[in-house]
């Protein structure tokens, strides 16, 4: 017997308490009385996230949506909308205009309401590999567009009006470099796409580029016709072997369809795209030094001006922008700039795809209009912080970055209130924090990496972040003074200063910015030498208290041989020369005889 | 293929659209399978060929199992959304491959959804 109906009761703890379990029986109990329990299923979900109108119920597949539903609802909703067919109007939930989007699909609540997708439209929609699904949902429509109805001035204005500005970090305003690259006078010119994202904790790029390739293909094409060029680079990093083999199928469908290569659609434009494979070097993204990289050569920066847009790869005008600037474009030059411009800020319009990961309930990709808050991101999309942590601060932009406090969980984000908080957009990584982390030792973890990726060109990024390293060395050793931070400060300022690439420029930035808001940790560190976060393996230690029995599991388990000493069903001893602070002995301990100060 | 021209793509795209509604409305059974790094790297290729070999096993012939980029959802990968005629379309979460054969048998056999692994999230909203 097939089941015709299924019911839905939202059982997430806050409508639980409100009777979620109740309803549940009454509904079994009426099922049951006019033998429909084999045509209708019953279920108990998670939480729908509107628990302010809970308990929810929801009848499928007609999409009904009920409110504030009571146990002896029960009846009624059998008796009515099951075996009748009729909905039971006065349950149900019909906000005007509110309804369509809100009730229409089991997921779009919660974890993909707050959510607009322009950038990721596609991705978990369609199969990448497989053009006609991509053409289907309006694919290769904007170049038809732009080969057969738009000037490049026409272009160009769409793009201004939507007010998009480049992802890749900077918020370049995209209109502008496209525009500087067209009117360069060159016979010959370059598209390239920066797919290198080398910050750690970001994948937004890598997940466009599987799910929908598409998308940037047909927008550097765009982008070809646009500022004059005929040829384009893809440089992705060679850690991406499942992007890359993707946007390999992708060009190659697209040839075989005629979207690339000579004369596209019989427009007369000849358009093609070779993938080249970057060996992951984070400062290979910086735009001077990925073109030194393309064209063979140690990827290293070189001052600019002159800009790419005017001399670029091989010497040549080159139009580069990053793979989620391109992957809006199609969607902006089908649907007006005017569309897309009703999204986000006054100053940054559109939508930002973040990869949200750390202390956070929902990890993932989430692409939001720029302008939401970021309580909004944690705690409505994000679920909060896992295990009842404290949440303490979140990360953006990456190594370039800097952290944002609780108390600026209500701020807009977009590109300059981010900055105005003394961090950045970057590409789009946003790492949670909670009380257990130590923010001294985030910022050492993010200057390690930018110390490892510096290039070495230029003196104040190779050796004011080798020196900034030494500094939280010691603090993070209990060896700290108070000139150090001073120091930290100078050398920090005149990295911003002095460098010659945004690599050398930002990264001071985590230090400043958990200086400004966290000072009072830093200080804890350098006058109590204690790590309030305990996370600083030089400043914690592990005892044994009173409340030991002797049980001599902490010694068995301890890996390192004798450091713990005792009698059995004597108070044990931990020796702090050889303890080597694993924290093996309080995880295993079954009395919380062992703590950590 | 050969080449499309402007009239060509048009016409591709219209019927193409045909069939992606027809998935949408249900009239079509469709497992769709999140295959993006975090998906795979959580095991979605074994259970794409779970599916595969549970669906040879039963002998469903109008099943089509395909891929998709990660959706978003990478805490509770793999992921697979499931669309059966008048059914309505569901997305799975944590699902492994056993979890795939139960989705073949009681979702698409038995008209069942698998409670206990539909994806929707908590959404602790601050109070
Ligand atoms: C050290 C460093 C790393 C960078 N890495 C990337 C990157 O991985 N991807 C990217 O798109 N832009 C990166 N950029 C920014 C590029 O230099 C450039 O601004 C960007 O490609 C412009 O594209 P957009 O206007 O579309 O943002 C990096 C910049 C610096 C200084």
């Amino acid at each position: 017997m097939k089941y015709k109906n299924y019911i839905l009761i939202c059982a997430g703890t806050a409508c639980e308490s409100s009777k979620a379990d109740e309803i549940y029986r009454n509904l079994m109990k009426e099922l049951d009385a006019h033998k429909l329990l084999n045509e209708t299923q019953v279920l108990k979900t998670g939480c729908f996230g509107f628990c302010e109108k809970g308990p929810i119920v929801k009848v499928l597949p007609d999409e009904s949506f009920y409110v504030h539903v009571k146990p002896e609802d029960a009846k009624e909703l059998v008796e009515e909308h099951i075996i009748k067919g009729r909905r039971v109007n006065r349950l149900l939930y019909n906000k005007p205009c509110e309804e369509t989007n809100v009730a229409k699909k089991l997921d779009s609540i919660g974890f993909y309401q707050k959510q607009v997708r322009v950038v990721l439209r596609n991705c978990g929609f369609i199969d990448p590999e497989v053009i006609d699904e991509y053409i289907a949902r309006d694919g290769y429509a904007a170049l038809e567009k732009v080969l057969f109805e738009m000037s490049a001035d026409d272009i160009i204005n769409e793009l201004k009006t939507s007010g998009l500005r480049g992802r890749g970090g900077a918020g370049f305003p995209t209109w502008r470099k496209g525009m500087f690259t067209k009117d360069a006078q060159n016979e010959e010119k370059f598209v390239v796409c920066n797919a290198d994202e080398g910050d750690p904790g970001a994948y937004m790029d890598r997940s466009i580029l599987e799910g929908d390739p598409h998308s940037v293909l047909e927008a550097m094409t765009i982008a070809g016709k646009t500022i004059g060029a005929n040829r384009g680079y893809i440089y992705i990093r060679a850690e991406y072997p499942l992007a890359i083999h993707r946007l390999e199928v992708a060009i190659k469908q697209a040839k075989e369809f005629g979207l690339l290569g000579e004369n596209i659609l019989n427009s007369g434009f000849n358009f093609d795209i070779e993938i080249r494979l970057g060996a992951g070097a984070f400062v290979c993204g910086e735009e001077t030094a990925l073109l030194a990289s393309l064209e063979g050569r140690r990827g290293m920066p070189v001052p600019r001006p002159p800009f790419p847009a005017v001399k670029g790869l091989w010497g040549k005008p080159t139009l580069i922008n990053n793979v989620e600037s391109y992957a809006n474009i199609p969607a902006i030059l089908t649907k007006g700039g005017n569309w897309f411009a009703q999204f986000g800020t006054e100053s940054s319009k559109g939508t930002k795809v973040f990869a949200l990961t750390g202390k956070i309930t929902n990890s993932g990709l989430i692409e939001v209009p720029m302008g939401i808050t970021l309580r909004e991101i944690i705690y409505e999309i994000g679920g909060g912080i896992p295990n009842g942590k404290k949440f303490k601060a979140v990360q953006t932009g990456g190594p370039s970055g800097g952290m944002i406090t609780a108390d600026y969980l209500d701020t807009p984000i977009d590109f300059d209130n981010l900055i105005k908080l003394g961090s950045m957009m970057g590409s789009g990584g946003m790492i949670v924090m909670d009380e257990d982390d130590c923010v001294v030792d985030v910022s050492k973890f993010y200057l390690e990496f930018t110390v490892d990726e510096s290039c070495g060109k230029c003196s104040p990024c190779r050796i004011g972040g080798r020196q900034l390293m030494n500094y939280l060395e010691k603090i993070t050793n209990g060896e700290g003074t108070d000139e150090d931070i001073r120091k930290m400060r100078l050398i920090g300022h005149a990295m911003q200063m002095a460098s010659l690439c945004a690599l050398g420029q930002t990264a001071p930035n985590p230090i400043i910015s958990t200086l400004a808001y966290f000072e009072d940790e830093y200080m804890a560190h350098i006058h109590d030498r204690k790590c309030p976060a305990g996370k600083c393996q030089k400043l914690i230690r592990y005892f044994i208290n009173e409340k030991c029995i002797g049980c001599t599991l902490c010694a068995k388990k301890c890996p390192v041989d004798g450091c713990i000493k005792g009698e059995k069903k004597q108070v044990h001893v931990i020796n702090q020369e050889a303890c080597i602070k694993c924290g093996e002995c309080e995880r295993v301990c079954k009395f919380k005889a062992v703590v950590k100060i | 293929m050969s080449k499309l021209t402007l009239a060509d793509l048009k016409k591709l795209r219209d019927e193409k659209k045909k069939e992606m509604v027809k998935r949408e409305e249900g009239k079509t059974t469709q497992i769709i399978i999140g295959m993006g790094t975090c998906g795979i790297a959580a095991g979605a290729k074994e259970v794409f060929d779970a599916f595969l070999d549970e669906i040879d096993a039963k002998g469903l012939t109008d099943v089509a199992v395909t891929q998709t980029g990660c959706m978003g959802k990478c805490h509770v990968e793999p992921t697979v959304e499931v669309f059966a005629p008048d059914m309505p379309p569901i997305v799975y979460r944590d699902v492994k491959t056993d979890i795939a054969k139960r989705i073949v048998n009681e979702h698409l056999i038995d008209r069942k959804i698998i409670a206990d692994h539909i994806f929707d999230k908590p959404a602790d909203i601050l109070k």
